[in-house]
């Protein structure tokens, strides 16, 4: 239910290309993903696809990174001096780990950081933390795509543990 | 063969062409500026990604122009390559064993790594490696019907010629112009 609801989102704001990594909070965004046939193409590291992104943008595409909020710490330069520099539309949509619930520890202190950093960078963002964000989400994404800009999305654990 | 002149003869063909950062880029700036040009000015190690983006978006062929040094910084990009295969997709690998912009300091490739060994491990089919410029011309349009990793060997050095004068907004209206008009 929530999958396809982030989904929707993605959407509404006309998103046709995913470049994702794993994650267990994520894992059925993923399948919801393939599920529409919204093309998506694994990457190796976060970096790699904000330059896939970068080029999918090239060509008009609407491109959203999938990714836990550590992946972040691997693709800052690239948000800076690629996407950012260039103006090239890109949506972050990131699993917010490092909460109250979180088994590994060392997920803690980049999902301390992960707001500050975003901040600084000048990446509007957002959390999202229950249903009722959704509209938000969907409205600030397709805003994002339509300014060529950089935007981010935290979707906190508790989002998942509501509908159960 | 200098990367200069492998630049010139990839800038032949009418392909869209992502050049990296640095002296690759301005190179191509100097010798055949044109709308189908994309000029990296940061984030070293995504010419291939951007090629790759770019070339399952469209279908115009793509070649990027990466180098030894910026490869080895993103590795991971020869397997993602390898598995989705672009038929109008190209990298060529300037393989001039040195990081040629920051004044020619030794990769790896100087040393033990064959690149074009490390892309066939990473299940790239149509993987080349040539040291003349009439090889890579061979290459190059003997593979255009499919996705290729070219590995040019090339000797270290940069061509004196200034740097890009477009700024990077004017590099991304002016290729997505030209993008679209391919379309």
């Amino acid at each position: 239910m929530i999958d396809r609801l982030i989904v929707d989102c993605m959407q509404a704001a006309s998103v046709d290309i995913a470049l994702s990594l794993p994650c267990n909070m994520l894992s059925g965004v993923l399948d919801e993903i393939d599920r529409r046939a919204i093309m998506r193409i694994p990457v190796c590291r976060e970096e790699e696809g904000v330059g896939i992104a970068a080029g999918a943008a090239l060509a008009g595409r609407r491109p959203i990174l999938v990714m836990q909020n550590s992946g972040l710490g691997n693709c800052i330069n690239a948000l800076a001096s690629l996407a950012g520099f260039y103006r090239l539309p890109l949506f972050l949509l990131m699993s917010h780990r490092g909460g109250p619930a979180e088994q590994i520890a060392a997920q803690i202190p980049m999902g301390q950081a992960v707001f500050r950093l975003l901040d600084s960078l000048g990446i509007a963002n957002i959390k999202v933390e229950t249903p009722a964000d959704f509209h938000c989400l969907s409205s600030f994404m397709r805003r994002t795509y339509e300014s060529s800009a950089i935007g981010a999305a935290l979707l906190s654990r508790e989002l998942w543990h509501a509908q159960k | 063969m200098r990367r200069s002149d492998i630049i010139q003869e990839i800038a032949l063909r009418d392909w869209l062409i992502v050049a990296n950062i640095g002296y690759p880029a301005r190179e191509l700036f100097a010798a055949a500026d044109r709308p189908g040009n994309f000029y990296m000015l940061g984030s070293m190690g995504l010419a291939s990604s951007i090629g790759l983006g770019l070339a399952v978006s469209q279908p115009q062929r793509v070649c990027a122009i990466d180098g030894d040094g910026s490869v080895l910084m993103n590795l991971g990009s020869l397997a993602t390559i390898a598995h989705h295969a672009p038929d109008n997709f190209c990298l060529v690998i300037v393989d001039n064993k040195a990081y040629g912009s920051t004044g020619g300091q030794p990769t790896y490739t100087r040393g033990k790594t064959d690149i074009a060994a490390v892309a066939c491990a990473a299940g790239n089919v149509n993987v080349i490696r040539v040291s003349t410029l009439d090889a890579l011309a061979r290459a190059l349009d003997e593979h255009a019907g499919h996705a290729a990793v070219i590995v040019a060997d090339a000797e270290p050095g940069n061509q004196d010629v200034p740097a890009v004068s477009l700024s990077p907004v004017e590099i991304k209206e002016r290729f997505m112009a030209h993008v679209r008009k391919g379309q």
